[in-house]
């Protein structure tokens, strides 16, 4: 895992469908810090995360993220150093939980303990299970483990807390602060507050 | 390498299991050159004389019908989302999700070919030419395809458009896929596999990277 120094975002412009979602977003990032954005449905929390991955062209405005001796601004090269979580888990109904993980880790080159994953989530006894019996929960800690995984710096977070129980909400927590421990940075997408310290950006009309 | 080869024997077991699309597509493509001899009668010339078209557009339209899943699936369950971010460029994603497409239907339904050109009478030297044909020619199949596929992943129902975008594209290997079985048949000299070869290469060379700007396009939204 590469470390960042920093994620900078300057003057920021988001337009989805001819509408401004947001204009002249400034914020920063450091190593080791968690960022929580808030705001109403339909603000634009998804399409800044998308935005950050590289997925989505900013209309206006830089996107950079600053390593020791490099800055990367290409969206797709800072896709690279993006670990996501989207509202959609990954999960396919035919593989088993185990070998989700084992795919994405391959597909990653990362050196992750998937076993030691799954046990982090509480799925070790759930390893076999083909992902169409997995409840909409359980999905959701599949791609917290498939992201603890993948060993990527930025963390790109969409809902990480939607549909898990009490105990899954503390394991992403827990999951998300040991990330920040390491250096890396977290950008979490969330209506419910993450049990973490972090800053906090809201999103209101523009 | 590793990446590649993950994704690679990911999507054929995914394409193996039950709701696949792998054993659909070998299945239609059997149940269509079966059809075909029956509807035309026992005129055995002409059985022989069509054999090529008619396993030729069957086999594109078997090859159509686990198309429209190649992006979609994943597109649909947020896979394609982490895919995109893995290291893998989104245009080596495309070549092996081709890859892993024709290993799926373009390779068993050559295989399956032979055995159903007995239906029509082929006669040996002609099925050979048939085999050859199909089996440069699919990989041709799939590449286009996979441009359309790219260009629908985010259409409800873009499974219905897709052949209707990719089967114009693919002319040019039904033309040249069935004139190299009728060439064997009429005795010619047979310039159509060579112009089959270098247009299925040109096809699974340039493809990837037009598939992978569809994907581009559709992954902002």
């Amino acid at each position: 895992m590469i470390a960042l120094s920093s994620l900078d975002v300057e003057h920021l412009t988001g337009i989805r469908g001819g509408r401004v979602l947001f204009r002249g977003l400034d914020f920063r990032v450091a190593a080791g810090r968690a960022l929580c954005i808030e705001g109403a449905n339909g603000a634009g929390k998804t399409s800044l995360l998308r935005m950050l991955a590289g997925f989505l062209a900013p209309a206006a405005g830089t996107i950079r993220l600053r390593t020791k001796d490099a800055e990367v601004e290409d969206g797709e090269e800072r896709g690279r150093f993006a670990g996501w979580l989207g509202h959609r888990d990954a999960v396919k109904p035919q593989m088993t939980v185990r070998e989700t993980l084992h795919f994405f880790t391959r597909l990653y080159g990362s050196a992750g303990d998937v076993e030691a994953a799954l046990e982090t989530v509480g799925l070790a006894r759930l390893a076999e299970l083909p992902g169409q019996y997995l409840s909409a929960g359980q999905k959701k800690r599949v791609a917290l483990a498939r992201l603890a995984l993948c060993a990527r710096p930025l963390w790109l977070l969409d809902e990480p807390l939607a549909s898990l129980d009490a105990a899954g909400k503390a394991v992403a927590a827990g999951l998300v602060a040991a990330h920040c421990a390491t250096g890396g940075i977290a950008v979490v997408a969330t209506h419910e507050p993450l049990e973490i310290a972090c800053e906090r950006l809201v999103l209101g009309p523009a | 390498m590793t990446a590649f080869l993950a994704l690679l024997s990911r999507d054929i077991r995914l394409a193996a299991r039950a709701g696949g699309g792998a054993m659909l597509a070998l299945a239609f493509f059997a149940a269509v050159a079966t059809l075909v001899p029956l509807g035309v009668g026992a005129d055995l010339k002409l059985l022989a004389r069509i054999a090529g078209g008619v396993l030729w557009v069957a086999a594109v339209l078997a090859s159509l019908l686990a198309l429209d899943r190649l992006f979609q699936a994943d597109f649909e369950d947020g896979s394609l989302d982490v895919i995109a971010l893995g290291p893998l460029s989104l245009e080596a994603t495309c070549l092996a999700k081709i890859a892993a497409h024709w290993l799926t239907t373009g390779l068993p339904l050559t295989i399956l070919s032979p055995l159903l050109a007995v239906l029509f009478d082929l006669p040996f030297a002609a099925t050979a030419a048939l085999f050859v044909s199909l089996l440069i020619g699919t990989p041709a199949v799939g590449a286009i395809g996979a441009i359309g596929a790219g260009l629908t992943v985010g259409v409800r129902r873009g499974g219905l458009i897709l052949p209707l975008i990719v089967l114009p594209l693919l002319a040019p290997a039904v033309i040249f896929g069935a004139g190299a079985v009728l060439a064997v048949l009429d005795g010619l000299s047979n310039g159509a596999l060579p112009l089959l070869a270098a247009f299925s290469f040109a096809a699974v060379l340039l493809s990837p990277f037009a598939a992978a700007a569809a994907l581009r396009l559709n992954l902002a939204g």
